[in-house]
């Protein structure tokens, strides 16, 4: 190699230094920055945008559990929408029954949804592409009637009221945003969880399953296993999402939890980037506002204004928006540090 | 004993109908690996456009026809304009372009016609044949469907464009190879579907009436069947379309009231692909490694 020229592999770039602090410390100041920013936004918005930001996060962490599944582990669902109301009925029926406070609602829908994603997930082993996508398509459907049928715990057709919580005492601020800051924690709980899944061993064997199936077997990584801890996973950060739902609305109901709803999550996983953490923001904006917005635009045709939302950024952007431009930045990165490394060699 | 086979003759015209669709999805999936969720708004669009040349006082079959022909020009642009840009994308993006293609023709056929319910007359009369164990409704259905699929078999069997569509959709590299334009069988292939589709639209539209939520349910049944019969089977779309449709029918008269009826038949269907899991015509997938 000519003397004098180094050649900056990437991984370099990442533990490279700018203004005297590594990639690494940038990284979390960025991170801090923007958690920061996310945490005094809701006091300089209104009640009803601190509401709609709130259920942005909460699809946000029902789009993360399904980029667990789809897109690390390759595996379609287009029955999410299932668990979340599993987790929201979970929460509803805890509350509404047995008088149990909101908070502590979440952590037995987790579990129940883990436990469902679980058993759903070891007869969903032997379908692969269509086929698990029908298996999910058909429990996405049966969901609403099942709501209705067994009526005593789900409140049939009118579903079930709930009181909205009250924020602790002592702390000076309203509910709504003290629900805000509540999922927010959550949301950054559930990101954190799943970026160190799915950055080791596990996320590798995911990830290993759905490129080459066979080569991952036979290099000893228990697929069924693997593929079954996915569906697990995945179900109960949904089932999570869910459960924050109904104590954020405030109300459940068979008609939220149409096919339309699993529909949306897929969407949103697709828009956001099918297998990426942060996508999983995208996602939730774009499935509560973008419809919202649609309809602003075209009262007679909302519909046709949100497909082909949906069609654009498909063309624009196929691997979704955190998916296509993470490289482009992650590029602009290598090509800064290039520059300067150049400089100072001058 | 009856009822039990007025029941399996109205539901082998439900399956008819069913089988259709499934075959239309079929022939898309064989084609580009992809579920074309927009398959049953497309067919629910060519239904209103018969319906509006019907009520321009067009004989019904002359209607039907250009609709056909209407609905297999559509079908081709749709695949040129709005398919062929993620033809090359991640399946997810794929699968996602359809879903807006079904929430745009949604949206645009309740703008056009309005949400409200349309009557759609039959063609043929709705009169009791052989002791009332089938209407010559549902007979119809059938008959339409039967001389359909007789059709594309002879096309796909006997012509040219069929080999070269068989080829292009089992080996595009090698197809392409030897000279067959893959991407024109491709579109060719979505016109049949759509052409395919407007026919299993205009024989339901009688039944469940004209409106754009129409085909949601039948293009859930029409998936159901396919994936039964096997995915990659056109034969296979078609016996498993006729299955769902008697089994729902069955289900929903003697094992349980209506509201479970979509459950219990999605049930029975998934028990079966546990023990079947590529359908029940399908071919097992063979991997290299």
């Amino acid at each position: 190699m000519a003397e004098g020229f180094t050649v900056v592999a990437p991984e370099k770039v990442a533990v490279g230094r700018y203004a005297g602090l590594s990639t690494g410390s940038w990284r979390w100041i960025v991170a801090l920055a923007l958690i920061a920013l996310a945490s005094v936004l809701p006091f300089a918005v209104s009640n009803y945008h601190v509401f709609e930001l709130t259920l942005v996060m909460i699809y946000a962490i029902a789009v993360l559990g399904l980029n667990i599944l789809t897109g690390y582990n390759g595996q379609i669902s287009l029955g999410h929408g299932a668990f979340f109301a599993a987790g929201a009925y979970t929460a509803a029926i805890l509350m509404h029954h047995y008088g149990v406070p909101y908070w502590a609602t979440v952590p037995p829908a987790a579990f129940i949804c883990f436990a469902l994603g679980v058993l759903f997930g070891l007869p969903a082993l032997r379908f692969e592409g269509p086929y698990l996508a029908l298996v999910t398509l058909a429990m996405a459907l049966a969901t609403p009637q099942l709501l209705k049928y067994f009526d005593t715990w789900t409140g049939g057709q009118q579903g079930i009221n709930l009181i909205k919580p009250l924020p602790p005492p002592g702390l000076g601020i309203d509910r709504d945003r003290w629900l805000y800051l509540l999922v927010l924690a959550v949301l950054l709980l559930a990101m954190r969880i799943a970026a160190n899944m799915l950055h080791g061993r596990t996320g590798r064997a995911f990830v290993a399953i759905r490129d080459q199936p066979i080569a991952a077997a036979a290099m000893g990584i228990h697929t069924a296993r693997y593929k079954t801890l996915a569906f697990g996973t995945s179900t109960l950060f949904t089932g999570v999402a869910g459960a924050l739902a109904a104590i954020v609305i405030g109300y459940v109901s068979p008609e939220g939890y149409s096919l339309f709803l699993s529909i949306s999550f897929l969407v949103g996983s697709a828009v956001g980037g099918i297998a990426t953490i942060g996508g999983a923001i995208v996602g939730g904006l774009f499935i509560q506002f973008v419809p919202n917005l649609a309809n602003d635009i075209s009262d007679a045709a909302p519909g046709a204004i949100y497909g082909l939302a949906m069609l654009l950024f498909m063309y624009a952007m196929p691997r979704g928006v955190v998916g296509s431009l993470g490289p482009w930045v992650a590029r602009l990165m290598q090509q800064l540090e290039r520059h300067r490394v150049g400089v100072r060699r001058k | 004993m009856h009822q039990l086979l007025q029941q399996i003759f109205s539901g082998l015209a439900a399956g008819a109908i069913y089988a259709s669709l499934a075959l239309a999805l079929v022939m898309i999936y064989r084609a580009t690996d992809l579920v074309n969720f927009a398959q049953g708004e497309m067919a629910m669009f060519s239904t209103y456009i018969a319906w509006t040349l019907v009520n321009a006082g067009l004989p019904f079959w002359g209607a039907f026809i250009i609709t056909l022909l209407a609905s297999f020009l559509g079908g081709m642009a749709i695949e040129r304009v709005v398919i062929r840009p993620v033809e090359n994308a991640p399946v997810l993006a794929a699968v996602v372009v359809t879903i807006g293609l079904a929430l745009i023709f949604n949206s645009l056929a309740g703008w056009i016609y309005s949400y409200t319910v349309q009557d759609f007359q039959s063609p043929f009369p709705d009169r009791p044949l052989f002791g009332a164990l089938i209407t010559t409704r549902d007979l119809g259905v059938i008959g339409v469907t039967l001389v359909m699929l007789f059709l594309l078999f002879a096309f796909f069997r006997f012509t040219a464009t069929g080999l070269a569509m068989r080829a292009a959709a089992q080996n595009p590299a090698s197809a392409r190879l030897c000279g067959v334009r893959v991407g024109r069988m491709l579109a060719i292939g979505w016109g049949l579907a759509a052409a395919i589709g407007a026919a299993a639209g205009i024989m339901v539209a009688p039944v469940l009436f004209l409106d754009p939520n129409m085909m949601g349910g039948v293009l859930v049944y029409a998936f159901a069947g396919a994936l039964l019969g096997g995915i990659t089977s056109p034969v296979g779309a078609v016996i498993g379309g006729l299955i769902v449709g008697v089994t729902e029918n069955l289900v929903g008269t003697y094992l349980i009231a209506s509201q479970l009826k979509l459950t219990v038949a999605f049930a029975l269907i998934i028990l079966v692909l546990v023990f079947r899991p590529n359908g029940l015509f399908g071919t097992a997938i063979l991997r290299r490694v």
